[in-house]
């Protein structure tokens, strides 16, 4: 009769034991599937004027280069940043306060200077737009920031891959052949929000 | 220090000498090492953390004047 085994004490016994190493075992395996895991992040461009094509694709490239995966899903006005022409990039100061606005040329005290243009000059001067786009570009020049499309480029090459709306190709009236041939896939929110789930970062740009 | 390749990345700004060095990087082989020019003041913190991603090994960096001089060794 001594050699029943006490089940109730053994389970004491295992419960116990579990307890104290399970934590520690646990940690470790997560830690260890965290190390192992490439990093990736998807990014969802919905926007399409020229200071909104840089968030992207900047962020793109820059975790395509420390090894990540990264997917662009672009969306609305985002698909603008597909297109093959990318040199009709705009951007507009109107009703966007927080744009600097200083002028990228002449002496040193003259660039420092801050234009605070009203609004009702910026809507009703023509080429108003092109002007502010024009001193952007310069801007940017001056600074040595890269061009959308060296970027966009500089994506593709690193893998990147740009991914298209294709319920928003249809309601802008695009076709395929408007943009550039390395758009890995057209899909719909329904196929891309399952690659946004598994990525470590998923970003609103 | 010796070095195998060289990058000038003078007058480029984020995210290219990243992006730069990255593409000079993959042309090496492992072992070797690649001395990069930069007058990013970003730069300093984002080679950093690259090597720090990548596994490959940023030997020194230095400053002068505006310029920055980095080595980095190929894992």
């Amino acid at each position: 009769m001594a050699d029943q085994p006490d089940v109730a004490l053994i389970e004491q016994i295992v419960q116990r034991r579990l307890d104290e190493i399970l934590p520690q075992k646990i940690e470790e395996k997560l830690a260890q599937i965290r190390a192992s895991k490439t990093p990736s992040m998807t990014i969802i461009a919905t926007k399409g004027t020229l200071d909104w094509a840089y968030p992207p694709f900047i962020l793109a490239s820059t975790a395509a280069a420390l090894g990540w995966n990264v997917s662009i899903f672009f969306t609305f006005y985002g698909l603008q940043l597909l297109r093959k022409d990318l040199s009709d990039l705009r951007i507009s100061p109107l009703g966007n306060p927080g744009m600097p606005m200083k002028m990228p040329f002449g002496p040193e005290w003259f660039k420092d200077m801050a234009w605070n243009i009203p609004n009702l000059v910026q809507a009703g001067v023509p080429g108003f737009e092109a002007f502010a786009t024009a001193l952007m570009r310069q801007t940017m020049k001056n600074k040595g920031v890269v061009g959308i499309a060296e970027l966009r480029a500089l994506c593709l090459e690193a893998g990147v891959n740009l991914i298209g709306c294709q319920m928003t190709v249809d309601l802008f009236g695009f076709s395929r052949e408007d943009f550039i041939p390395e758009v890995k896939e057209y899909c719909g929110a329904a196929t891309f929000l399952p690659m946004a789930q598994a990525a470590d970062v998923a970003l609103f740009v | 220090m010796n070095f195998d390749k060289d990058l000038d990345a003078r007058g480029l700004n984020c995210p290219l000498p990243i992006l730069r060095a990255k593409k000079a990087l993959n042309e090496m082989q492992s072992g070797q090492v690649l001395r990069i020019l930069a007058t990013d003041p970003g730069s300093v913190k984002d080679f950093e953390a690259f090597c720090k991603q990548t596994g490959n090994e940023l030997l020194s960096h230095a400053e002068a004047g505006k310029e920055f001089t980095f080595f980095m060794k190929r894992k």
